[in-house]
């Protein structure tokens, strides 16, 4: 199919992918996490008829609209990105990656736009009753949004529902439902929006507590970070859970992930968690040594993690790079293999001149084709993701994520005691906890991208067939424009951000 | 119910489909098209306010309908996707980074600390209403025209000019369509403020306007309908799949589909009668004529380029590359669920068209300016 792969041009395909996504991903989950919180404060406002909630609305919405149409600019980008650098991509599984991209456009996008115009400018155009309907709409549209998309994502994690076709030589969609409700875009769903909720509410606590420390619109600050603390830790929590669900079902499917993840060579009954660790970045499959410097384990725990239950095996990278016959892993080299007299026989079966051929060679691509994409691989070792950056971005993640539950329950605590506005260090923390939230929601993304590599669609196209036909210039090239362009918008959004919190709410 | 459709009836849905959202968007490009007229239309402060508040109310849903298309042609016919977007790059690149500097420039523009200044977002709007739409007119113009790429037996794609798909605009009918599109959009965002802003001046700039721009797309429709006319087209045999070149194809196109001429004609008379009335007499409908007017005359555009067994997306390079609505698509089960996705479609058109009657129940004008509403204004 592709004679050769320039790697080089993947690789800046690779970085203009990632650094769309992660500048997108600094906008869309305050989005889905501060639309809800609006929704929670206008319905106090319409409830109690009390006028300081309508001026707490319309305060975090100014700051709400700027991160919107951030998100909005990147999002745009991101959609055509899969078309412009990953054009094979596009074809290949475009027959089930495109439905739920076009969902997304037809169930939620129109009511994002429809309704954010009447929540900003219908304040005065449309009943009380409505204009709450539509800022509940905009929630509800912004998660709705998130829902295709990461459908979209988990089927990339986890295809499922779908069959090669040889004539056509893609991937098709046989079952809609299999895709919608795979568990890892329910999985993907659940933990990135609850995660964008999280962060939701650390941005108003954050924001909030700079106020009460510089003693300004004290009032306000603290009935939002009343509503924001409840809303966040609930969240917090069950970012928790979710996240043990992701991890539970990596074992399940990508199991190459997980050991990545946590930096876990040699498979092992009963393997323990690492709680703190620092790499042998010499290390490299296949070797003996201990791939760790430092470390400081749990016992079993990852076994429990991955299989929820003891005395099970978790396999690890040399395990699944090298097979292991004793635990029925198969080799990724014989995997190479296989998917190489797959690739061979598609060939033969597309420069078949007679039917016999034509069925002989689909007869053999068929024996092979559940490793079609290994067939791409030059090397076993080429399976195995970058283990030093997954690892440290689930670490972090993962330590934080069991922070931010904290922050909350201390502002309700501080709340309650009626003291909230006296601890000077609790609050300048609370300042600082909305960049470890941000910290966590990057490297999240970076676990669950970076940790699949070098797969597009796990285990069955290789992000070095899925790419454009282009060179590496071109794409070094639009690399730059875009870094240049995404600076210059997070600069001017922080700063008027920024300028909106330092002026404060409408007196 | 679409599952008992056969696999050529659910692609020659899905080509209405997609034309229908291409055509809404192009109706939508009033957006756009108001942006590129903003130095005209307004002279003050307080004018450029109300003009970019009221066209700021639904960008958005311009900039939807623009995704959407991309979402439904992914999803329909990948191949174009594939072909045209990872192809034709630069075109499509510099289309994205208009639209990506519009998407914040209504948000920024009048915010403190801002850093780059009005001027520059308006510059912004200004470069998407311009370029964006003339880029996208010259995408649209290398449906009849072709373009340089091959695709192999695995139909991957591969580009075959330097250029990257901005060769396209050094054909003078790709380039023809652009700026049709261009005066198109500026009359239509102009019919658009007239109805939308109460504001004796602006209305009255904007009625000329409309007018005016109408009249320099006279010659680049003109010169299109008969390049239309008298172009050879690029005819699929569909026995055997092969593309070969014919003569007059679209003008048998046209012949062969009555319904497309009605659309065609329909259209351009809706437009310009849009034009004299927004021009020459007081009242407001331009808008509601013409925004029908464009979209029949899209759709008819999109008929003659991808029915009647003619390529959609030729190559010039390699005939036999040309996608088709056939050999473009996604598989039938694809497009049958799709097909049921769309349905939801005329309740979002629905809930839009009641959403914005309520809206803009009170039209725009200088009270705005006043009391709460002030701090609401972009």
């Amino acid at each position: 199919m592709l004679e050769q792969i320039d790697w080089s041009q993947v690789n800046w395909a690779r970085a203009q992918f990632a650094l769309t996504a992660m500048f997108h991903w600094i906008f869309v989950p305050l989005t889905l996490g501060l639309s809800f919180l609006l929704a929670f404060f206008e319905s106090l406002y319409v409830k109690t008829g009390n006028e300081s909630w309508k001026r707490i609305t319309k305060f975090w919405m100014s700051l709400f609209a700027v991160n919107f149409t951030v998100g909005i600019a990147t999002g745009l980008i991101l959609e055509f990105e899969f078309g412009t650098n990953w054009a094979n991509y596009s074809w290949m599984v475009g027959d089930i990656f495109g439905a739920p991209l076009a969902a997304e456009g037809i169930f939620a996008f129109f009511i994002e736009a429809t309704f954010f115009a009447v929540m900003f400018f219908g304040w005065n155009r449309v009943s009380k009753g409505f204009h709450l309907f539509s800022t509940w709409m905009v929630a509800v549209g912004s998660n709705l949004s998130a829902l295709w998309i990461l459908v979209a994502n988990g089927w990339m994690q986890y295809p499922v529902g779908m069959a090669f076709n040889p004539q056509t030589a893609r991937f098709e969609m046989e079952n809609f439902w299999e895709v919608l409700f795979s568990p890892t875009a329910i999985g993907k769903f659940t933990h990135a929006t609850s995660s964008g909720f999280l962060l939701g509410g650390l941005f108003v606590v954050c924001v909030s507590s700079w106020f009460l420390l510089k003693k300004r619109h004290t009032d306000m600050a603290k009935k939002s970070m009343a509503v924001a603390s409840v809303f966040g830790l609930l969240a917090s929590i069950f970012v928790i859970f979710t996240g043990d669900e992701a991890a539970y079902t990596s074992a399940r499917v990508q199991p190459m992930k997980l050991a990545a993840m946590e930096g876990l060579y040699k498979g092992e009954t009963n393997a323990g968690l690492i709680m703190l660790g620092i790499l042998d970045p010499s290390h490299m499959p296949g070797e003996d040594d201990d791939p760790f410097l430092f470390d400081i384990k749990l016992p079993g725990a990852l076994t429990l993690l991955a299989n929820r239950q003891l005395d099970t095996f978790v396999p690890g990278v040399d395990d699944l790079v090298y097979g292991n016959d004793a635990q029925g892993i198969m080799s990724t080299a014989d995997k190479i293999s296989q998917g190489r007299a797959a690739i061979k026989a598609l060939t033969a079966f597309k420069q078949a001149t007679n039917q016999d051929d034509a069925q002989a060679a689909l007869n053999t691509f068929n024996r092979h084709k559940e490793f079609l994409g290994y067939g791409y691989l030059t090397s076993p070792e080429q399976a195995v993701p970058p283990v030093g950056l997954t690892f440290y971005s689930f670490h972090i993640m993962v330590m934080l994520g069991f922070l931010f539950p904290l922050i909350f329950l201390g502002v309700l605590f501080f709340l309650f005691k009626g003291t909230l506005e006296n601890q000077t260090w609790f609050l300048r923390f609370a300042v600082l906890s909305l960049f470890l939230g941000y910290l966590a929601q990057e490297t999240g993304w970076i676990v669950a991208e970076v940790g699949r590599q070098p797969w597009a669609i796990q285990g069955l196209l290789p992000v070095g067939v899925a790419i454009s036909d282009l060179t590496t210039a071109t794409v070094q090239l639009t690399f730059f424009m875009f870094l240049t362009l995404f600076t210059v918008l997070l600069i001017a959004g922080i700063r008027i951000m920024t300028r909106q919190i330092a002026l404060g709410p409408e007196e | 119910m679409f599952g008992n459709l056969a696999h050529t009836q659910l692609q020659e849905l899905w080509w209405i489909v997609v034309s229908l959202v291409g055509s809404l968007f192009v109706f939508m490009t009033f957006v756009q098209g108001g942006q590129s007229l903003l130095g005209t239309i307004a002279k003050t402060d307080r004018q450029k306010s109300l003009v970019i508040n009221s066209l700021g109310r639904k960008w958005e849903l311009t900039y939807t309908t623009l995704v959407l298309f991309g979402g439904a042609f992914f999803a329909a016919f990948p191949k174009f996707y594939a072909t045209s977007f990872g192809g034709a790059y630069w075109v499509w690149i510099a289309i994205l980074f208009t639209f990506s500097l519009q998407a914040v420039s209504y948000e920024f523009r009048k915010k403190d600390g801002n850093l780059l200044g009005a001027r520059v977002y308006e510059t912004f709007l200004f470069i998407n209403g311009a370029i964006g739409i003339l880029l996208v007119g010259a995408a649209v113009g290398t449906f009849f025209t072709g373009s340089h790429f091959q695709v192999n037996a695995f139909n991957l794609s591969s580009w075959k000019h330097p250029l990257r798909g901005l060769e396209a605009a050094l054909v003078p009918f790709n380039l023809a369509m652009g700026l049709l599109l261009v005066f198109l959009s500026r009359a239509l965002g102009a019919m658009y403020l007239v109805n939308n802003i109460r504001h004796a001046k602006i209305e009255e700039k904007a009625r000329s306007a409309a007018f005016r721009n109408f009249l320099y797309l006279v010659p680049f429709l003109l010169y299109i309908l008969y390049s239309l006319l008298t172009m050879q087209g690029f005819a699929l045999d569909p026995a055997t799949g092969t593309i070969s070149l014919e003569k007059g194809k679209y003008f048998v196109n046209l012949m062969a589909m009555p319904i497309v001429m009605l659309l065609l004609i329909t259209g351009i008379l809706l437009i310009a009668g849009a034009a004299v009335i927004t021009g020459y007499t007081s009242k407001r409908l331009g808008i509601w004529l013409a925004g029908p007017g464009t979209v029949f005359t899209c759709l008819s555009i999109f008929f003659l380029a991808g029915f009647n067994n003619t390529a959609f997306y030729p190559s010039i390079f390699d005939l036999q590359s040309s996608l088709t609505i056939y050999n473009a698509s996604s598989s039938h089960y694809t497009l049958t669920a799709m097909s049921y996705i769309a349905l939801a479609v005329p309740f979002v058109l629905a809930y839009i068209a009641w959403v914005w009657k309520l809206m803009d129940a009170k039209k725009l004008d200088a009270s705005e300016f006043d009391g709460e509403t002030a701090n609401d204004l972009y």
